[in-house]
């Protein structure tokens, strides 16, 4: 190597290092640590359909949902085809932490009163950890405030209430679809008849598929396990859309179940949909915002 | 030899000596403001990368969208999955120069007025952006703040018509952001 051919070396590498000063310190700004990226938005609400979601409330965030779910679609025009009968819950939902909500709510079927709580176990995530799926468990306690068919006998308050348990195992597989599995059981601690399930199993599977930005198909279906519940009651199918309009979102739906809470859809659906018993019903919700960011503190 | 040894060395300095001309922030603040009747929106991000070089007057930024916190989280969600779709487009960068650079003199303590040019890309969508700011001075780090305003439209972001009034057309962003000097040490901090 001559002298002039180092100074033409010299110089190409310094006038390099001219042009390319933007890219350059772009590419000086661009080293990124490798972080972990949780998976957002996998159902647009807390509700897949009628059952939960893997979705908990944002935190410091206050949940209004009012369920409306009509009579059947079959009892005919005198009844307005459903439309003359409702039942409706009314609840509130609040997120404690990012893996932590709690709720309370009274459906006026049955005169239940209920309170949930749903733990995040697991959340999907790509980059530094990766993780395939969400897991959340959800529990609740439903009182219902029937009066006594016997009131000459001894009624126990226990005999009032009933439990669910389920795990929920959420996929987002792209941006317009996710699936989600639910493994469920339900406990009543008094049923009608010796015969009766007092433990009722079921696995659910449910789905969301977005047919625009802002509208979602989602279905939900449970496959009752135990055995003489199978045999007296329907496996509970729904399906609807979910519709965002800016500040909420809103849910239409079909389903054959009538009741609004795990214990009385899983386990409690008698309706057919061949037979047209199916309901139309819709959800919604209004957020609070109880508890501000950071950056929002004083403001 | 001797001279050839001379040259190697002059381009090492030469090379080095980025090191006194760059400065670099992993933590500058961005946050937007837009009113519209029903709703204001507004935002902000505090991990913004930025670097500028004093000697060329190159300035850039990237923005990670994700980062961005809103006061109601729902908006959040909307923002990364409906307007920026943030899974696609995950970052927002900007590419300029400071255009009047002969009137900042870096050595001197001081304010100066800056004006900047360069081209602004959010939503995969890029535009030439112009934008005028302050650049103070000090002997540890220089604080850059500026101000300027965009159009949704202009980065192809569509405004439903459900929401159309509720949501500005127009957004004015705002930047603080504090660079300091790169060495070494600052640029094992860094990462």
């Amino acid at each position: 190597m001559n002298l002039k051919s180092t100074i033409i070396a010299a110089s190409m590498i310094w006038i390099q290092l001219g042009l390319f000063a933007q890219d350059d310190l772009m590419n000086m700004i661009s080293e990124e640590k490798p972080t972990i990226e949780y998976t957002d938005a996998t159902f647009k609400t807390t509700f897949l359909v009628i059952g939960q979601s893997i979705e908990n409330p944002p935190v410091g965030n206050l949940i209004f949902n009012v369920q409306h779910r009509f009579g059947a679609i079959n009892s005919g025009s005198y009844d307005f085809f459903g439309l003359d009968q409702a039942v409706t819950r009314i609840a509130f939902q609040y997120g404690l932490a990012e893996w932590l909500g709690i709720g309370i709510g009274r459906s006026s079927y049955k005169k239940t009163y209920d309170g949930w709580v749903k733990a995040k176990f697991l959340r999907q995530s790509t980059g530094l950890r990766k993780m395939p799926v969400s897991i959340d468990y959800y529990g609740n306690i439903a009182v219902s405030a029937l009066k006594w068919s016997e009131p000459d006998r001894t009624n126990f308050f226990s005999s009032r209430l009933s439990f669910a348990n389920q795990l929920l195992i959420a996929r987002k597989f792209s941006p317009g679809v996710s699936i989600q599995l639910v493994p469920t059981h339900v406990h009543y601690n008094l049923v009608e008849t010796k015969e009766d399930d007092n433990d009722v199993f079921s696995l659910g599977a449910g789905g969301r598929f977005k047919i625009s930005k802002r509208v979602s198909i989602n279905f939900e279906y449970y496959y009752i396990i135990s055995q003489q519940t199978r045999e007296q009651y329907t496996d509970p199918f729904s399906i609807g859309f979910d519709i965002e309009t800016g500040g909420h979102v809103f849910q239409l739906y079909v389903s054959n179940a009538e009741g609004l809470i795990e214990e009385h859809i899983m386990g409690r659906t008698s309706g057919k949909w061949w037979n047209g018993d199916i309901h139309f019903g819709f959800n919604i919700s209004r957020t609070f915002t109880i508890k501000k960011p950071k950056k929002f503190m004083g403001e | 030899m001797k001279t050839k040894y001379l040259i190697i060395t002059i381009i090492v300095l030469l090379s080095t000596s980025v090191f006194g001309q760059r400065y670099i922030t992993k933590t500058g603040h961005i946050w937007f403001h837009s009113e519209a009747p029903l709703e204001t929106i507004e935002a902000h991000n505090s991990q913004v990368n930025a670097a500028m070089d004093i000697k060329t007057g190159a300035i850039v930024f990237k923005v990670l969208m994700k980062s961005f916190i809103f006061e109601k989280a729902l908006m959040q969600e909307h923002f990364n999955e409906n307007y920026i779709e943030s899974t696609f487009y995950p970052n927002a960068t900007f590419q300029g120069k400071i255009t009047n650079s002969e009137n900042i003199d870096f050595s001197t303590p001081g304010t100066y007025n800056a004006e900047i040019t360069g081209e602004l890309t959010i939503h995969n969508v890029t535009n030439k952006v112009m934008a005028t700011g302050t650049l103070e001075v000090t002997p540890e780090i220089i604080h850059g703040k500026s101000k300027f305003s965009i159009q949704v439209a202009d980065y192809n972001i569509r405004i439903p018509d459900v929401v159309a009034g509720k949501i500005a057309e127009d957004v004015d962003i705002y930047v603080d952001i504090q660079l300091k000097e790169l060495n070494k040490e600052s640029l094992k901090s860094a990462n």
